[in-house]
């Protein structure tokens, strides 16, 4: 992430990402496949790391390996065959807005201040002893007897993909491949998203 | 991270400030949008310290006004930022400089750089 400034003179939290080409590496159709998709593969890869099933798969796109492959449905943008390019100034323009999806950081196992935001106790005093950031009542008694299913308690936290929806296209560098986005989008450094209009 | 250096280089538009450090006190002039009128105002103080790299570099300058101290943070990038001014450089040991904040009066003040 970094931040730029607007005309207005605001400072807006943006971040760059690398759109470099994608290969069209399957098409499906409704007919032969019963739904209408493309494929899209993203980032190179060593031949001798790729399964072989994976080598005759991008050799029948007549392309090479790549690491990471992702299917759109109902991909009606632009019509492109099988082993073609598409670059981001086909797809997005300066001003568009985009749904991030990726895999969010891993937390760990995290309590639930962190996790479902719960407020904890804000009294240090009054009773309160090692119970700051405890969940707190998780049921009644008796009746019913169980916690309900769903109680959102402990646990792992992040490394779940989730989509960020609506963020702006501030700039697209065709010359390197890359595009601005404001705001933050799920993940590290380095990590893979998928961008959808 | 050359991605983000790129982006920077081409979005950031200013490089005719001059260059100043912690313990040095500046005038930085900068505009002031009040409805439709636009007017440039001048902060002036000791820079107490300078954080971040590239377009996102941040300077704050700390000044006593009537017996109040009040700090700014400026990004080094702002377009608002008109003009930066260097009136005294400053003989310091550190690059932050927050042990000003507890002190007052002589303790506070910053003795000057003398260039040989």
């Amino acid at each position: 992430m970094t931040s730029i400034f607007d005309e207005a003179g605001n400072n807006v939290a943006c971040t760059v990402i690398d759109a470099s080409p994608n290969v069209v590496t399957q098409v499906k159709s409704e007919d032969e496949d019963g739904y209408s998709s493309v494929q899209l593969a993203y980032g190179d890869k060593k031949e001798k790391n790729t399964s072989n099933a994976m080598v005759g798969h991008f050799k029948k796109a007549n392309t090479t390996p790549k690491r990471k492959v992702v299917e759109f449905r109902d991909f009606n943008a632009i019509e492109k065959a099988m082993g073609e390019l598409i670059t981001i100034q086909e797809l997005f323009e300066e001003g568009d807005f985009v749904d991030v999806s990726g895999t969010t950081k891993g937390k760990g196992f995290q309590g639930v201040v962190k996790r479902y935001n719960f407020k904890g106790v804000n009294d240090a005093t009054h009773g309160q002893h090692n119970r700051q950031r405890a969940p707190g009542s998780i049921g009644a008694a008796s009746t019913p007897s169980k916690v309900v299913k769903g109680m959102r308690m402990a646990g792992r936290t992040g490394g779940k993909t989730i989509t960020k929806k609506n963020l702006e296209v501030l700039k697209i560098f065709p010359d390197k491949n890359l595009l601005l986005v404001k705001g933050a989008v799920p993940g590290h450094k380095g990590s893979f998203v998928v961008i959808q209009k | 991270m050359d991605a983000i250096k790129f982006v920077q280089e081409q979005l950031s538009h200013k490089t005719d400030l001059p260059t100043f450090r912690a313990g040095d006190n500046i005038s930085v002039s900068y505009k002031i949008v009040e409805g439709a009128k636009e007017r440039v105002q001048i902060f002036r103080g000791d820079v107490i310290q300078v954080k971040g790299t590239g377009s996102t570099k941040t300077f704050t300058v700390r000044k006593i006004s009537g017996n109040v101290g009040v700090e700014r943070i400026f990004p080094l990038s702002s377009p608002a930022i008109t003009e930066i001014a260097v009136n005294k450089r400053g003989k310091v040991r550190r690059a932050k400089l927050y042990y000003l904040r507890e002190l007052v009066g002589k303790k506070a003040k910053i003795k000057e750089r003398t260039f040989k």
